[in-house]
């Protein structure tokens, strides 16, 4: 019998060894490098220099693009959730179990979900071109004309975040689509007789019972919508100025830009405690509005 | 009695359904038509479906302009190579953590699970040190290794051999097979459905990942993947919204073909999978 634990337990270290030493290298290595290199003055190319707080002190006093980046993300972050939320959820809802061709529907609104986030961001810079369809469109129709999306400062975040929502929410839908259908049937066929329909029915019934899903597509959209950098980096290039410059573009530009590898590795480490402490108060602020079946 | 209400709540929904479908469309369907046109065509007020002329023409004349050949060709080695390095480490690793048993398996389970926790944007500019140091930098390796070992692919595999149920492996270790036949021989097979949720999952994320082959790579022409090919077209290229929107819906087409293909399973595999996508 021990003889064979013993060989149960060596093939166990031969099973778990390549993901082992794969995540080591490739996930915990740069995780403590990550650390290490905020501390210093770290060049793409030549000599490093032990910085101590330098970065940090740096990051948050002396550069300029910092905080607005920060505000940025925190923005679109604002904006971007509670739109997709809601017009997943009022897709998840509309194309119900009961409608035929809501596979149809489905795939549609799935599509850009898959394709590569480059290719639907160009298509929405030549849709929101001065003279692309949705000027054209009001011009030919209302009489209106918009103002230039991607160029002016109050609206191109907004732009960045409608059609981030386009390209996003596909996602949301079917894992709302899913609660959806597990839904038990009884449950909304006694509400059902209660006299409980529309709005109350969502309200006090499918709300509650979804809630699981919902606070699982709002954790993971939210833990999304801080690492966004396609979009901006592809529609607006960050601008006007610095109005559309999120984090990720900052950190990316800091690094391989201006090539200032630990002051990057230093935001880095901020965006992370951003995302980690976000998430955090998430799942304290869960037990007030998440309903678990036990 | 209420038959009458419901079919024209129906008929709403589909009205609803069909104008949000044509809405959500047709920026897609404008970048197709812009496709065909000729160049100084594409952006004129009012707009209008068609150009003078109907362009198939611009769908080849994109290859003239930029490597795409190459681009595609990256991507598909590049994604093919990543989804069989992550289909070997999670399916391994799974099988460690949901069918052996060995000292500490559940502390090491719990480390792998918190490594999740580390997003790839924040990783990317000590990957790239560690790129440097191995001198991986404008290669290949560097596009498929340094994300191929997530805890995702792990966890989904854990989830579901802890499912199948243990007589089956019983059976073939009576019969003398070690654990690695038992895995390749009884265990494997029956994870199909679960591979290839990762597998699809898998695919996509390389295919469309963007920010770091825009880190790895400055040798465009020859490891430029499609995304960094078509972002980079596109900046080269200028006004030549013809041709871009040619190079943009060629790069739509495979994962779009992809979803299509797997429709049936999109719900499931998302209610399954949990965690996963963007």
């Amino acid at each position: 019998m021990s003889s064979l634990r013993k060989a149960e337990r060596r093939s166990a270290y031969a099973f778990i060894s390549p993901a082992l030493i794969g995540l080591s290298v490739f996930t915990v290595l740069p995780t403590v490098l990550a650390i290490v290199m905020s501390l210093f003055d770290w060049p793409i190319f030549g000599e490093r220099e032990f910085a101590g707080i330098g970065n940090y002190t740096r990051l948050l006093t002396d550069t300029p693009d910092f905080w607005p980046a920060l505000r940025n993300s925190i923005v679109f972050t604002v904006l971007y959730v509670p739109l997709n939320l809601m017009v997943s959820l009022g897709l998840a809802l509309l194309l119900g179990p009961r409608m035929r061709g809501r596979a149809i529907f489905r795939v549609l609104f799935f599509i850009p979900v898959v394709t590569p986030m480059v290719a639907n961001a160009l298509v929405w810079k030549l849709v929101l071109q001065p003279q692309g369809l949705l000027n054209g469109l009001t011009t030919e129709w209302l009489g209106v004309t918009m103002p230039n999306f991607l160029v002016d400062k109050n609206w191109a975040m907004l732009s960045i975040v409608v059609m981030s929502v386009w390209a996003g929410m596909g996602y949301n839908m079917l894992v709302l689509t899913a609660a959806l259908e597990q839904l038990p049937t009884a449950v909304i066929e006694a509400a059902r007789i209660d006299g409980a329909g529309g709005f109350r029915m969502l309200r006090k019934v499918v709300l509650p019972l979804i809630s699981p899903a919902l606070f699982f597509a709002a954790v993971m959209t939210i833990i999304g919508s801080l690492q966004v950098f396609a979009q901006p980096q592809l529609l607006t290039g960050g601008g006007p100025g610095t109005s559309t410059l999120p984090l990720v573009m900052f950190i990316y530009e800091t690094g391989f830009q201006f090539q200032d590898l630990g002051l990057a590795a230093a935001a880095s480490w901020l965006l992370f405690v951003l995302i980690i402490g976000v998430t955090a108060l998430q799942f304290r602020a869960q037990k007030r509005w998440v309903h678990y079946e036990h | 009695m209420n038959t009458e209400r419901s079919r024209l709540r129906e008929a709403v929904g589909y009205v609803v359904a069909t104008v949000a479908a044509l809405v959500f469309v047709a920026p897609l369907a404008y970048a197709f038509l812009s496709a065909l046109k000729p160049s100084r065509e594409v952006l004129l007020s009012p707009p209008r479906l068609f150009g003078s002329e109907v362009r198939w023409h611009n769908f080849l004349d994109v290859f003239d302009y930029a490597p795409f050949t190459t681009y595609i060709g990256n991507s598909l080695v590049v994604s093919v190579a990543g989804v069989l390095v992550v289909l070997f480490v999670s399916a391994t690793a799974g099988y460690a953590f949901g069918r052996l048993r060995w000292p500490g398996r559940d502390v090491v389970f719990v480390l792998f699970l918190g490594t999740l926790m580390v997003p790839q944007e924040v990783l990317v500019i000590p990957m790239f040190v560690v790129m440097q140091w191995f001198g991986w930098v404008d290669s290949y390796p560097s596009l498929i290794f340094p994300w191929a070992f997530t805890a995702f692919g792990t966890f989904l595999m854990r989830q579901f051999f802890r499912n199948i149920p243990y007589e089956l492996e019983e059976a073939a270790r009576v019969d003398g097979a070690g654990p690695a036949r038992t895995f390749l021989r009884i265990v494997l097979p029956l994870a199909r459905p679960a591979l290839a949720v990762l597998a699809v999952f898998t695919f996509l994320n390389y295919w469309n990942s963007y920010l770091w082959p825009l880190i790895a790579i400055n040798d465009y022409a020859s490891l430029g993947t499609l995304p960094i090919g078509l972002a980079s077209f596109s900046s080269q290229t200028g006004t030549r919204w013809d041709l871009q929107m040619a190079a943009t819906i060629i790069s739509m087409v495979p994962t779009t073909i992809m979803v299509i293909a797997l429709q049936r399973h999109l719900v499931r595999g998302i209610a399954t999978s949990g965690l996963g996508g963007r």
